[in-house]
């Protein structure tokens, strides 16, 4: 498994508490239209993803992530810096 | 009228029909029609109540009918206060209606010098600092101290002018869980040591009145070294024994690097302030965008702002009377079977929450139709998608109406199923 399938696998880990509609998750899968998650569940399942990784992923970034794929990416990038 | 003069004519220079996905405003037709749906079921609109007459801080008409005003911010009762009033008649006469003008040109008149003096003696600070708003005071202050490669720490359920101080700004934002020591720990630890941080706290939560444990959280934010602004909007006036809010109160005001507050509460007119020992503090006053481009303060304003600050430093015994009313009705309240937003009388608002917005409107206007105002609020406003019926008390509610309030809010509760058999 290369390291972004393996990342992706550990954020999927994460969304599933709170993958209530039970979406099937790819790169594509939007966190506010497929997974219809208000800013609450946003805030409880990023804390669960900063734990994972030890990383902060600010308020900043956050705004600019809209899908799977490119919360992933982000995730890599920080562990990386 | 002729058919024809009623039909638009249609010429070469007239613009195109705006297509509706080209209407700016359809992004809100959820909204327009869930307010639409909410009043067609025959309430009173919650966000469009006018007060026709204003008797006392604490009474006023309401569609002709006398209404107790439970939903205010005029905590201190200082609106009426006649040493009041009289500095801002004085001051209208002798400065006029307003400066017409920014505080760094030609905006700063001798009230607006001796407000920020009555600030200073207030606080024991070396500055302080007016702004037009408090709203403005956050987005000011907040936007300037961090800046690009810095970071902000704030509380989720931080007021909407904090989260909008950290939009206008250029810093990162991070947000740990609501009044969590463990997790501000957690995040100032994840961050890099270098750059500048400034941690923001608020010693009264105004949408469920509870209060911050500011010894625990500033600790923290020093350990990490970072610096801590506390805004005091709803603490000033009755916190602490001078009266300065939440950090007084808690001990801490040595640590606290920045406290920002508001004339509109406690004060009981308009405007914002910022005091501060920092030595450094006054350059803010050229590089603050929110105070620079805006005008001042019209002089009556700030005049009855610092006759207001004065007389609050010795109200100890309206303080007392305040924290007896917030004592009585919370026990009341929490007597009668109502969910309220704090196990204990935390501060001067106690929170009623309700089940859901149907619940919620019933009973604020069951309350309205008895007399008695109080405030709802909803998400967004509110955290975890609450609704809530909001009571702020005032030092001037007098112990008979505070039991009045008790006895309306029982008949409302049982009338719409808020409380009784079954709950």
């Amino acid at each position: 498994m290369t390291d972004r399938a393996q990342t992706f696998a550990r954020v999927a880990e994460q969304i599933e508490p709170f993958n209530k509609k039970g979406v099937d998750v790819t790169d594509a899968t939007t966190f506010q239209g497929d997974l219809e998650w208000d800013s609450l569940t946003v805030m409880d399942f990023v804390a669960a993803v900063e734990d994972t990784f030890d990383i902060t992923i600010t308020m900043n970034m956050q705004a600019e992530i809209e899908t799977v794929g490119q919360l992933v990416d982000a995730v890599d990038k920080l562990q990386q810096g | 009228m002729t058919e024809a003069a009623v039909t638009p004519h249609q010429t070469a220079i007239d613009p195109a029909p705006v297509a509706p996905e080209r209407d700016l405003l359809s992004k809100f037709d959820a909204l327009i029609a869930e307010r639409q749906a909410l009043i067609d079921t025959g309430v009173r609109d919650p966000f469009a109540i006018v007060m026709e007459k204003v008797l006392s801080p604490t009474l006023a008409i309401i569609k002709g009918r006398e209404t107790i005003l439970l939903g205010t911010y005029n905590y201190m009762g200082m609106t009426f206060d006649p040493d009041v009033v009289a500095a801002g008649k004085a001051a209208l006469d002798a400065f006029g209606s307003g400066t017409t003008g920014s505080r760094v040109l030609n905006g700063t008149y001798s009230p607006h010098k001796d407000c920020e003096e009555a600030l200073k003696e207030f606080y024991g600070t070396d500055h302080a600092m007016v702004f037009s708003t408090g709203y403005q005071a956050n987005l000011g202050i907040i936007s300037t101290l961090a800046g690009k490669g810095e970071y902000i720490i704030l509380d989720a359920d931080s007021h909407a002018s904090i989260y909008d101080g950290c939009g206008l700004g250029n810093a990162e934002v991070v947000r740990f869980r609501h009044n969590s020591v463990e997790d501000l720990d957690k995040r100032l630890g994840r961050l890099p040591k270098e750059p500048g941080k400034l941690v923001v706290l608020e010693g009264v939560y105004s949408m469920l009145g509870d209060i911050a444990p500011l010894p625990e959280m500033v600790a923290v934010a020093k350990k990490h070294g970072a610096m801590v602004l506390v805004d005091e909007a709803h603490g000033m006036g009755f916190f602490g024994p001078n009266g300065r809010g939440v950090y007084e109160e808690q001990g801490v005001a040595d640590d606290v690097d920045f406290v920002v507050g508001t004339f509109s509460k406690s004060v009981g007119t308009v405007g914002g302030f910022c005091v501060s020992n920092h030595p450094k503090f006054d350059v803010m006053r050229l590089v603050c965008r929110p105070y620079v481009f805006t005008a001042s303060l019209p002089p009556s304003v700030v005049a009855t702002a610092a006759t207001s600050i004065r007389k609050l430093r010795h109200a100890a015994d309206k303080r007392a009377h305040l924290w007896q009313n917030s004592r009585r009705l919370h026990g009341g309240l929490k007597d009668l079977g109502f969910t309220l937003g704090t196990d204990t009388p935390q501060s001067a608002i106690i929170a009623v929450i309700l089940h859901d917005q149907t619940q919620a409107v019933a009973m604020w206007q069951a309350l309205l139709e008895q007399g008695l105002y109080v405030n709802m609020a909803r998400p967004p406003a509110t955290p975890a998608g609450m609704f809530l019926l909001r009571c702020s008390l005032c030092a001037e509610h007098t112990a008979e109406q505070v039991e009045q309030i008790i006895g309306m809010f029982d008949a409302a509760g049982r009338a719409t199923g808020a409380i009784g058999s079954g709950t």
